[in-house]
């Protein structure tokens, strides 16, 4: 088995070992980004959580749903005043089912006060 | 659970990388049969071994699932089976790019060392389709860990009918006799094997600890959704 004059060869060695990093660089990346993504939920997830819930956090409910609509794109959540968080809640849990995902944590805590939840 | 030790096991496979690499090019001597191609059998076989390691374990995990019900060996062993396909790829392509430079070909299909891999690289692969076609958990992790066990037995079975074959034109790198490899070759792949061992070791805890993160957090949200409808159940009944 006769052996490859170098620049021959160096273009085989070369390839094999970029194959390789790249296969470990594609793998980390595809972790990173998942690392990033449960990051973030679990920041959108403090952040909910951390917000007072009694007196003054009922009131800053409407707050909540307009939080959770907004980053859906909508802009009229929490604006209807104490008589309507429900339906603004309801508004922004919808659009952000179809823009974020049913399971977002944001939409579990805002759709929390829906009075047809108990049946 | 699984993040612990993982950075002194990521900071050694760092150093043990960086020093496999430079021994490769700087320490080995070329080969005096192959020359320089013979370069590529530093990341080629480590990944081979420590692939063929990793399906076999996944299997021992697979047992420890099925025998104590806990379903973090489960994902153990899915997690090690995942990895061992991912350096199988890198196994056939490094493979199939030193084929090519020392036989002139990217495959040869009579080769049972070639054709043995690729028969449990397949073999691995259906592990997928089985085990996400299954909904239920509990099902899906017992199933998944009868394959595990029964494909990590096929490992060595066929490990050991491959060195049994007559025919062999691929070069060995271990035998009864410890190799052919002189010393600086011998150390450099050892080395490589180590880097190679440690790069899965961390890989594999990266991942299940990503993994278990995600569930965590699956669980907690699920936690929350639970006390968003107790709460809407309290002021419903006010």
């Amino acid at each position: 088995m006769p052996a490859l004059p170098l620049d021959e060869a160096g273009q085989y060695v070369a390839g094999a070992y970029v194959v390789f990093l790249l296969l470990i660089l594609i793998y980390v990346a595809i972790i990173g980004a998942k690392v990033a993504r449960i990051q973030r939920q679990v920041a959108e997830l403090l952040e909910l959580t951390d917000e007072p819930e009694t007196g003054a956090g009922r009131s800053a409910q409407p707050a909540r749903s307009t939080e959770a609509g907004g980053r859906a794109g909508t802009s009229e959540g929490g604006a209807g005043g104490p008589a309507q968080p429900a339906r603004s809640r309801e508004a922004g849990g919808r659009e952000s089912s179809s823009g974020r995902g049913a399971g977002s944590p944001a939409e579990v805590i805002a759709r929390g006060p829906e009075p047809e939840a108990p049946r | 659970m699984y993040s612990r030790g993982f950075r002194p096991i990521a900071i050694a496979t760092v150093l043990f990388t960086a020093l496999a690499f430079g021994l490769v090019f700087f320490y080995a001597p070329l080969d005096g049969d192959q020359g320089f191609i013979q370069k590529i059998f530093y990341v080629h076989v480590p990944m081979a071994i420590v692939a063929l390691c990793g399906f076999v374990a996944g299997g021992i995990m697979a047992i420890k699932h099925l025998r104590s019900g806990d379903r973090s060996w489960d994902m153990r062993s899915y997690v090690a089976i995942h990895l061992s396909i991912i350096l199988g790829t890198g196994v056939l392509i490094t493979g199939a790019i030193w084929a090519k430079a020392s036989w002139g070909h990217w495959w040869l299909w009579d080769e049972p060392v070639l054709v043995s891999f690729l028969i449990v690289f397949l073999l691995y692969c259906v592990y997928y389709p089985l085990r996400f076609s299954i909904e239920d958990p509990d099902r899906q992790a017992r199933y998944s860990s009868v394959f595990a066990i029964a494909a990590g037995a096929f490992v060595p079975i066929n490990f050991v009918a491959v060195r049994l074959a007559e025919q062999i034109t691929h070069p060995r790198v271990l035998s009864q006799t410890g190799g052919s490899m002189p010393g600086e070759m011998r150390l450099t792949f050892l080395v490589c094997l180590v880097a190679m061992t440690l790069l899965f070791v961390t890989l594999w805890k990266l991942e299940l600890t990503s993994k278990q993160a995600s569930m965590q957090l699956k669980r907690l949200r699920g936690r929350l959704e639970l006390r968003a409808e107790e709460r809407a159940a309290t002021q419903a009944s006010r």
